[in-house]
């Protein structure tokens, strides 16, 4: 990304477009093509850097879970009666009996065929494990993405129009205060208050059991709420700080006194003309968040039981179940790089001052 | 200038209106739901479980919750009586062994499959020979099979099974039997899950009806088990990951049973209303074991242990340390029982323990004079030391267990009064440090069945790891000729007064080794709701367990309670309905009095800034 100027001497956004515009060459064609050539060499540096990052998560992800310490036919058989014959045979089953490059050949042409192998525990491919959970989590972890966008960047652009004001004060501290509380811990305390104390809501879990049809997706609503608040309340703060200091930022510029002078209300000068400028920088952060949905949350899916992806790979790790933590953080890495390079593709389109 | 402002503060007050009829139809939705769900006439009952299924599939279900299904859904050949846990008939109604004890005839109970085919000789035979042929069919139970010969079935009420060599375990094969006409079908056992097609066919007292992954499963009565029908009309195993949660869940009557309790839950639980807290007597034993020099089957040493813990006088004095009773009173708040047998107490007829002179008990004096007459001085840092030989021991313990951590800290403090040293290094994965022999101590634990010849077997000779990091089934590096002999006596010993007398023995061997050095038994604690469980049958009876028994006593004999209760959980129903309306209603005038403030306020601060 090119280095930004100063925000104060940034000319307003319209202006900017009518710069760029504006032909620099005589030729429009000759530009046209400059352009394309330009595009073409940022697009695929973009591409050549996901592809980069893809190809080192895919060995990291191999050799990084084999550093664990833990043999995963000790644990899984620990305490129950077998023998060494039937511990042997988990040995060959799972290939852990074949030398390091070998295994590490087998992953690599399986990841190549987007088959990341059958879990150790569950005798299940690792994709069609991922299929089952994918959805509780996009869920659970996308409706909290939502709502704490909305309701910190709401935040954070009263706070910055108002700053130093009560509101304010109050709003970034209890903000602050949410971010910093342990998610696990909040969820705890709020399944003791709300779940098991006022009965208000479902203490765990996704649904309850034999509710079907319509009833079934209000219970899964109800059941939601709780782990929701949880997610949202721990990081809703994010949003509010980069909106309110991208939008004090703002404030400042001439282009908003411009604005008064025409004789737009407050408001305007705030909803179309700061805030559309100041948002672009929690464009990234958004799309960085929309990587790690699929990370889910693990401690708040594993404290409310909730059947997501970050719940399956906390189990996945404790044995460890190596073809299912391998896949799930492969996949989890992925997310994260595709969500990267559509934010970089996206940014130039609506931020014309990093078009290449 | 006036318009665009007055339609801005409508449009919020529209927006406001909108959010708040729509979150109050959510709340009365909710409040619907959940009534409904009360008023069932249907007697569920509902157990928190935290481990998830691995396979519905008996010939590879290895964890306690899927074995418990198979134990609920599968009958065994036999069983473990409820009161004294002597096996009884099951689908096998009688036996008889011949002479040399190494072919077992067993008669077949006349009885059907949940799916109304007859129940045969030949499912039986089919179970084991697939398990003896099938390496994957092994998984789970291939070492219930290892000494089977030929196993037939001559006509379809008698089942044969030859043996290699007299085994005195063939009451206890705890082996679901499953059904050869829905299973001959199956190509491969190592992907076969069983979890397609619903309900399960079993010949249990419960049939598998509905499995969600990850949320629950299902269970409904097979009303005609020959023993008797279960008496509620539906068992729910739900998951609830986090174990505060579960006892949550119990608070709020989402689940009825919760077990593995912490001492601390179990402590809190005992005041809450409608609530039973049950204080089973354990089938686990904890214990630390003493690195005694790790070897091979061939007698190679490896590892890096503390030569000093080769020293029996060492091992002894460091035993004479440790107080049982104080670790059971503070460690495990109380809910545990101090005692060095290696079978748990609840198996009255193998349990040993020493009595009078014999006992090794806590006595730091003797452990202090125990190694001043072995030659080991204390140096100027308070530790003894003969030679290189120092005793300053590396304790490994189980980190996500805070009973061992507590332990183990009370544990150094005593040693130290006898000039050793141990450092608590609490670790992840104590596995990594066994099988590679770079320990000196480390904690350890294990459940014991109703036979006790497996736990016995893990601490042979021939069990040694055949390699370094090849399989080991023991955590002890153990190696006693004479345990050995006696082990192949006890196994091949067909009379149960005789080989309990061959168990006690070897026992005793191990005790007096202090390689192997138990503690005693923590409590299995367990809660249920005495508002929808009339009774239930524990295992042992009295002082036993509901959950995990050696069979399906429990489930099986759950009565719901009285109809009063059941009136009254329909009133908590409405009660809680009306509690979430109240609440809601309450949520929703606060948040609609904030949002239309802060419009009110956010439009004057417009105007007054024009």
């Amino acid at each position: 990304m090119t280095e930004l100027p100063p925000s104060d001497v940034v000319p307003h956004l319209d202006e900017v477009r009518d710069r760029v515009a504006a032909p620099e060459n005589p030729t429009d064609a000759r530009r046209d093509g400059g352009c394309l050539r330009r595009n073409t060499a940022y697009i695929g540096q973009r591409l050549l850097g996901a592809a980069t990052s893809l190809v080192a998560v895919i060995f990291t992800s191999f050799f990084l879970f084999r550093i664990i310490p833990g043999d995963p036919v000790r644990v899984m058989t620990h305490g129950r009666p077998v023998s060494v014959e039937q511990k042997e045979a988990l040995t060959r089953e799972f290939g852990l009996d074949k030398p390091l490059l070998e295994q590490f050949g087998h992953y690599l042409l399986g990841v190549l065929r987007l088959d990341f192998g059958e879990s150790f525990q569950y005798n299940r491919p690792v994709l069609s494990m991922v299929g089952d959970r994918l959805w509780p989590t996009l869920l659970l972890v996308g409706a909290s993405l939502i709502v704490s966008a909305a309701l910190g960047l709401w935040l954070g652009v009263q706070g910055a129009w108002r700053h130093g004001s009560t509101a304010d004060r109050v709003n970034t501290g209890v903000a602050l205060t949410l971010w910093s509380v342990p998610s696990f811990w909040l969820g705890l305390i709020l399944i003791v208050v709300f779940g098991s104390g006022l009965g208000w809501f479902p203490t765990s879990g996704m649904k309850t059991p034999g509710v079907e049809g319509f009833d079934a997706v209000l219970d899964v609503a109800h059941h939601m709420v709780l782990p929701l608040v949880t997610l949202v309340a721990v990081v809703y703060a994010q949003y509010l700080l980069v909106m309110r200091s991208s939008l004090l930022d703002e404030m400042g510029s001439d282009y908003l006194t411009t604005a008064r002078a025409k004789g737009l209300r407050d408001a305007e000068v705030k909803r179309q003309h700061a805030v559309p400028n100041a948002l672009l920088p929690t464009t990234t952060l958004l799309f960085i968040n929309i990587g790690f949905v699929l990370f889910g949350a693990v401690l708040v899916e594993t404290v409310f039981s909730w059947p997501g992806l970050g719940k399956l790979f906390y189990e996945g790790l404790s044995v460890p179940d190596l073809p299912l933590v391998q896949g799930l953080f492969v996949i989890f890495s992925s997310a994260v790089i595709l969500m990267n390079l559509v934010s970089d593709l996206i940014y130039p389109l609506i931020d014309p001052r990093v078009r290449p | 200038m006036f318009r665009t402002n007055h339609r801005g503060r409508g449009f919020s007050t529209a927006v406001s209106g909108l959010l708040i009829t729509l979150l109050a139809c959510v709340t009365t939705l909710f409040a619907g739901s959940g009534a409904s769900a009360d008023t069932k006439d249907e007697k569920t009952l509902t157990i928190a479980v935290s481990q998830e299924v691995d396979s519905l599939s008996p010939f590879l279900a290895v964890r306690r919750i899927t074995t418990a299904i198979g134990r609920l859904s599968y009958d065994f050949l036999t069983n473990y009586d409820p009161k004294t846990g002597k096996t009884i008939p099951a689908l096998a109604e009688s036996w008889s062994t011949s002479e040399d004890g190494l072919t077992w005839t067993y008669k077949i109970r006349d009885t059907k499959w949940t799916d109304g085919q007859p129940i045969t000789a030949e499912d039986a035979r089919w179970t084991f020979d697939t398990m003896m042929k099938d390496e994957a069919a092994a998984t789970a139970n291939g070492n219930f099979v290892e000494n089977f010969e030929t196993v037939s079935a001559p006509d379809p009420r008698t089942l044969v099974v030859k043996l290699k060599a007299p085994q005195a375990t063939m009451l206890a094969l705890d082996v679901p039997i499953l059904p050869k006409h829905k299973w001959e079908k199956v190509t491969d056992f190592a992907k076969f899950n069983n979890d397609q097609e619903f309900p399960i066919v079993g010949s249990g007292p419960w049939i598998v009806s509905a499995y969600d992954v990850n949320n629950s499963i299902t269970l409904t009565p097979n009303k005609d088990f020959w023993r008797g029908a279960p008496k509620f009309d539906k068992l729910v195993f739900r998951y609830i990951d986090d174990s505060d949660a579960q006892v949550e869940a119990l608070k709020a009557g989402e689940v009825d049973f919760v077990s593995g309790l912490t001492p601390a839950q179990a402590t809190a639980l005992e005041s809450a209303d409608n609530i039973t807290v049950n204080k089973a007597k354990g089938k686990r034993f904890q214990a630390i074991t003493l690195n005694p020099g790790a070897k091979l089957q061939d007698g190679t040493a490896f590892g890096d242990g503390n030569k000093a813990l080769q020293d029996p006088i060492v091992r002894e004095a460091l035993v004479r340390t440790i107080d049982r009773e104080a670790i059971y009173k503070t460690a495990y708040g109380g809910f545990g029982e101090a005692n060095g047998g290696y079978i748990p107490s609840r198996y009255a007829d193998y349990h040993w323990q020493p009595e009078g002179d014999a006992v090794i008990g806590f006595d730091i004096a003797k452990a202090n004079s125990l190694l001043d007459g072995a030659g080991y001085a204390k140096g100027s840092d308070g530790i003894r030391a003969k030679g290189a030989l120092k005793l300053s021991f590396r304790f490994n313990v189980h980190g996500d267990n805070p009973q061992y951590i507590q332990a183990a800290e009370m544990m150094r403090e005593w040693a130290k009064e006898a000039g050793i040293e141990l450092k608590v290094e609490p670790v992840s994965e104590v596995g990594a440090l066994l099988d590679a022999g770079t320990y000196d101590i480390l904690t350890t634990g294990w459940s014991v069945n109703p036979d006790p010849d497996y736990i016995l077997g893990i601490n042979r000779c021939s069990g040694l790891p055949a390699k370094v990091g090849g399989p080991y089934l023991s955590d002890a590096y153990y190696c006693n000729p004479e345990y050995d002999k006696l082990y192949a006596a006890q196994l091949a010993e067909l009379d149960p007064a005789k080989r309990a007398g061959i168990v006690k023995q070897m026992e005793e061997i191990l005790y007096k080794d202090n390689v192997f050095v138990v503690w005693g038994y923590a409590d299995q604690l367990e809660a249920f709701r005495s508002d929808t469980i009339g009774s239930m049958q524990p295992q042992p009876d009295p002082g036993g367990n509901y959950d995990s028994q050696d069979g399906y006593w429990s489930w099986w004999s759950a009565t719901p309670a009285g109809e009063d209760s059941g009136a009254a959980s329909g009133d908590d129903g409405g009660s809680n309905s009306g509690l979430l309306v109240g609440g809601g209603a309450v949520v929703l005038a606060a948040l609609a009095a904030g949002l239309v403030l802060m419009r009110r306020r956010g439009g004057a601060t417009a105007d007054d800034r024009e």
